[in-house]
């Protein structure tokens, strides 16, 4: 049961991201270009998002455990430390360099664009290149 | 023109799905965090590749149902992808979490990391747009 949940939330993410348009890297990056040729519209993407767990989060943690689960994994760290500021802020250039973030650079895998693989090759060495530093 | 209807409609999607696996299975729907426990085997990960597989078969779901075509492949060089992937993959892993699980889940939390790492990568990623394109001239 908990499998075909995790696959239904997974099939209506990748719907969401494939609808909204996050899976077009010129439309991500025509977003996040300001001060050229803007195109507002991915702001809807977030928005739309942010309402409904904001919303909907504060009831769902009102619950002692999830209905399937044992427990909430919630994350623990409540720390703002340069790890974070530093990794959101190296994140944010990989994004403005070609424009995936992890999510839709996934989704777009089937599309069977070669170039959307080294994406994903690249950014699954990136992270191992992290871990070891982070580990250390 | 501004076309809000389709992005509104897919957050409003992506939304549902993160509150319906925090309900259901108590997981945060953070996909830079789900991606790196399916591949270091994380324990019960069965759940994670099974999200990964809906994530990967949804968008072709909705583009044959709906007729929509495939975006245009990206026009952008080979080094984009290379240097783009692996500072995403750096960072996401570094700051712990990406748009999805800091920006629509950690805000959805109201958690000061998630709200403060949105805000860095936001502005880095508008920054580094604006130098490639308006002071480098698009590289």
């Amino acid at each position: 049961m908990k499998n075909v949940i995790a696959l239904l939330c997974g099939l209506m993410f990748g719907v969401g991201l494939a609808v909204s348009g996050m899976t077009d890297t010129a439309k991500v990056l025509g977003f996040l270009d300001v001060s050229g040729n803007w195109i507002p519209d991915l702001a809807f993407v977030m928005g739309g998002a942010v309402c409904v767990t904001l919303l909907a989060f504060r009831l769902v943690l009102r619950r002692a455990k999830p209905l399937l689960s044992a427990s909430f994994s919630l994350p623990v760290n409540k720390a703002i430390d340069s790890r974070l500021l530093g990794g959101a802020a190296i994140f944010g250039i990989g994004w403005g360099i070609y424009g995936y973030c992890p999510g839709p650079a996934l989704s777009a895998l089937l599309y069977l664009d070669l170039k959307t693989a080294v994406f994903m090759t690249a950014m699954l060495l990136g992270m191992v290149l992290a871990n070891r530093v982070g580990s250390t | 023109m501004l076309n809000y209807t389709t992005p509104l409609i897919g957050g409003l999607l992506i939304g549902t799905s993160a509150v319906a696996l925090l309900l259901l299975l108590g997981r945060i729907a953070g996909i830079s965090g789900i991606i790196w426990g399916a591949v270091s085997a994380a324990p019960d990960n069965s759940w994670r590749w099974l999200f990964i597989l809906g994530l990967l078969v949804g968008p072709l779901l909705y583009h044959t149902a709906t007729g929509t075509p495939y975006p245009a492949p990206s026009s952008l060089q080979w080094w984009h992808a290379v240097v783009g992937g692996l500072l995403v993959g750096f960072g996401v892993k570094l700051g712990s979490g990406c748009t999805s699980g800091h920006g629509v889940c950690g805000i959805g939390r109201l958690s000061p990391r998630s709200i403060i790492a949105t805000v860095t990568f936001m502005a880095t990623g508008i920054a580094t747009v604006y130098v490639v394109r308006h002071v480098l001239g698009g590289l």
